[in-house]
């Protein structure tokens, strides 16, 4: 192999297509144990969501759509930002990596700050469950409330629409789904501290660069987490106002 | 002469073990921690089938005698079972075998050790504290609302040991793929590393489902946010979904190894090839894509529609088939072989008939209608224990007896070690077939007082498990000792055939090989071997073992 005593390679490979080759794969697998771990929560979302699907539309119109959609387009930037840092390092501009990648920090402290604001907001409107939870359920929409009603026949008292417990599971699934993707993002934020940290070392050239790839799968596997977590969490039940 | 430099020899500060990463060294800094689990969780066996001798259990109160029953499932379930044989011999074998010179990932593979322990540390805070006594399932609302608060750092220990098998997983996947010395094929590989494989699917697409159930458990124990609780809406049957979706499949982490293990001793000690080798192959990896789809009979009589049971029953009788599909090559491989009952091969075929027991208890589990009667009986106890120690634990300790020189160097006295063998069997049959019969006449599970016509089978089982309890502990006198009294063992004692008996010394050097092998043969060409033996006539070699 003439790249055999490339600086690069470690000692228990053999050349550096194998240790790119095996890097690669880690990560493809890795992300599938990561797809397992959040399907177990979209799992129990669905399930939920088919038991209560009155209280999942109603507890949805909590969310504010606007900061959603603006955390979806930041993510979304945030995915370009990452593939140019990768291009960068394939061409091996090193200046280049270190800027993109800072790029890709600050989009993801954005959402993260985002975040704080709609959790912040949630805590204000008792909407935490477990600790701090109180649903009035005169927040009900009143057309949802009849269209439900009828369903049930002439009954002159019907159930209300929504339990606040159902609710309550709603909010538990949202804040799991989004806190588990938010301790991702700050993981791969620092990630990203440590590839720049890497990269001021000179530590990558074109025939090395694997950590800014496989950190941006992961970082593209998060993002399509939250491309899932937008419409299932944000959008279900918007059509019934 | 002057010593050879070997991975053991190589640096002896503490900080070289600690701080390694040589696949050979994390496998014994594992195989150190998973026999202090075994410890632990060995010893609440103990006590409480000392306390299971009368119908009143006189030893212990009612809360300690469930925490336990809970405290030896945990530590056996999650910290012994499921990272023994691959943590241990896998990690010390997967990269010999395949002729690599190391794991993909050597930093990460010590990793998953530190994680380990972490999580085993959480696990013996949560049993310093006071104990859980909820059974090693965790079941809600049991465990959500009305068990102590140590299931939280119950479950946290488990849900962090569980990252740790994860990597595993990842790291034998991607070495089994990108790390094979040239020549050695997807069929030439030994079946000890198709049993892995299919392992280490599972212990990666299972074991995420498993964390984040137990991460649900642990918010809906602190904060009490309605998923499991019925009260708010929640349903404590999912909890069951999801933990046997996990839970299930690990069932086969804690038996595929075993299965790879004892394909390598049958095979030695007929001196033949595998018969099959391919069936042998895929009825792992059939095992673990059927295994992910079987959850549901751990629920036979919970809500669970009946058509769901149906299937779920259906597909367990087809896991029957694969499982069945070894037991029948090995057979056929020991036909006509020239077999030796050296001290792995009292393992493997102790293991054929133990396991062949708990697989055909397993079927009349599988089928709904007798379900009903045996659920959470003494029945399902007997059953699963053949399994797991019937099948598991012979199996470890065949392949641990059997790879003893080549990782440590030293051959153990053979005569103590047929001993202890035949000791172990004997003990564990009657621990555990009298359990079969006193669940069949309708003896619960984790009762702690029962009627006192029941008092024979137990007192036969505490006798038992006192017999397995002196083989264990026989086992820890001479195992050890041989460390530092054995004879030096030489390259190949058997002789066996595979990279790690042909290739390199015992115990092998750092990287594994002095020389990158190249393969050249199928695996078990015990033919081309027995022949080669007979011409050099070195008998006087082969007997030191």
């Amino acid at each position: 192999m003439s790249n055999s005593h490339s600086p690069h390679l470690h000692h228990h490979f053999h050349s550096l297509e194998q240790q790119r080759q095996a890097s690669s794969l880690g990560m493809w697998v890795f992300i599938a144990q990561e797809i397992m771990f959040f399907g177990g929560l979209f799992c129990g979302y669905v399930v939920y969501r088919n038991m209560y699907p009155e209280a999942f539309a109603v507890a949805s119109h909590q969310l504010s759509i606007g900061w959603g959609g603006f955390n979806t387009v930041v993510l979304i930037f945030s995915s370009l930002t990452v593939a140019l840092a990768v291009r960068s390092a394939q061409l091996g501009k090193k200046n280049q990596i270190i800027g993109w990648l800072v790029a890709t920090i600050l989009l993801g402290v954005i959402f993260l700050g985002v975040k704080c604001i709609e959790y912040s907001a949630k805590w204000e409107h008792h909407l935490v469950p477990g600790i701090h939870f109180n649903y009035e359920p005169h927040y009900t929409d009143d057309a949802l409330h009849e269209s439900t009603g009828s369903e049930h026949g002439t009954d002159h008292h019907p159930a209300p629409a929504v339990y606040p417990g159902h609710v309550q599971i709603f909010f538990a699934f949202y804040f799991a789904m989004t806190g588990m993707h938010a301790l991702h993002m700050i993981i791969g934020i620092g990630l990203m501290i440590w590839i720049i940290w890497l990269a001021t070392k000179d530590r990558f050239a074109p025939e090395y660069y694997a950590p800014v790839e496989l950190f941006g799968l992961y970082w593209h596997f998060v993002d399509v987490i939250w491309i899932f977590l937008f419409p299932l969490l944000y959008l279900i039940g918007r059509h019934v106002t | 002469m002057t010593e050879q430099k070997h991975y053991i020899n190589a640096e002896t500060t503490v900080k070289s073990w600690l701080l390694t990463v040589d696949h050979k060294r994390i496998a014994i800094l594992y195989l150190l921690s998973v026999v202090g689990f075994f410890i632990l969780g060995g010893t609440a066996a103990i006590l409480f089938r000392l306390d299971l001798m009368t119908p009143q259990g006189d030893l212990l109160a009612h809360e300690t005698y469930n925490k336990m029953f809970t405290m030896h499932g945990v530590m056996m379930v999650f910290f012994f079972l499921v990272p023994v044989v691959p943590a241990v011999l896998g990690n010390f074998l997967v990269p010999i075998m395949i002729g690599a010179r190391d794991v993909a990932f050597p930093r990460l593979n010590l990793a998953s050790w530190y994680i380990f322990i972490t999580g085993g540390l959480f696990a013996l805070a949560a049993l310093v504290l006071g104990g859980v006594d909820t059974g090693w399932t965790f079941y809600t609302p049991y465990s959500s609302t009305y068990a102590n608060s140590n299931v939280i750092l119950t479950g946290l220990g488990v849900f962090v040991a569980g990252f740790a098998s994860i990597l595993t997983g990842v790291n034998f996947i991607v070495t089994i793929h990108k790390m094979r010395a040239p020549g050695m094929t997807w069929f030439r590989l030994p079946l000890f590393i198709w049993a892995q494989y299919a392992t280490s699917i599972i212990m990666v697409l299972g074991t995420p489902v498993i964390a984040i159930t137990l991460l649900l458990l642990v918010l809906e124990r602190a904060f009490h946010i309605g998923i499991f609780d019925p009260a708010l809406g929640g349903d404590p049957v999912l909890f069951q979904h999801l933990f046997w979706f996990y839970s299930h499949p690990a069932v086969y982490i804690m038996i595929l190894p075993g299965f790879g293990i004892i394909s390598e001793l049958i095979a030695c000690f007929s001196r033949k090839n595998v018969f099959g080798y391919s069936f042998v192959a895929f009825s792992s990896l059939a095992i673990a894509i059927i295994g992910f789809f079987v959850w549901g009979h751990h629920m036979f009589i919970t809500s669970q529609s009946i058509y769901a049971g149906l299937i779920f029953s259906i597909l367990s009788f087809i896991i029957a088939v694969p499982t069945a599909v070894k037991i029948f090559n090995w057979t056929a491989t020991l036909y006509k072989g020239s077999v030796e009952f050296r001290t792995p091969m009292i393992y493997a075929l102790g293991f054929i008939g133990l396991f062949l027991v708990g697989g055909l208890t397993g079927l009349f589990l599988s089928s709904m209608g007798l379900d009903v009667h045996l659920h959470d009986t003494y029945f399902v106890v007997a059953h699963f224990h053949y399994v797991m120690v019937g099948g598991m634990v012979m199996a470890f300790l065949g392949g641990l007896h059997f790879w003893w020189p080549k990782m440590f160097g030293r051959t153990y006295n053979q005569g103590c070690a047929v001993f202890t063998a035949i000791v172990i069997f004997i003990g564990f049959n009657l621990t555990f077939f009298p359990q079969f019969i006193v669940g069949y006449l309708g003896m619960p599970r984790r009762y702690h007082v029962y009627p006192e016509e029941f008092q024979i089978f137990h007192i036969l089982s505490t006798g038992g498990a006192s017999v397995l309890g002196f083989g264990y502990l026989l086992m820890f006198c001479y195992l050890p000792y041989s460390l530092i009294k054995g004879k030096k063992a030489t390259a190949n004692p058997w002789p066996a055939t595979g990279l790690e008996w042909e290739q390199t010394t015992s115990p092998p050097p750092t990287l594994n090989f002095i020389h990158d092998p190249v393969v050249t043969e199928e695996a078990y060409a015990y033919a081309k071997k027995n022949e080669e033996f007979y011409r050099q006539a070195i008998p006087a070699e082969s007997k030191d073992v």
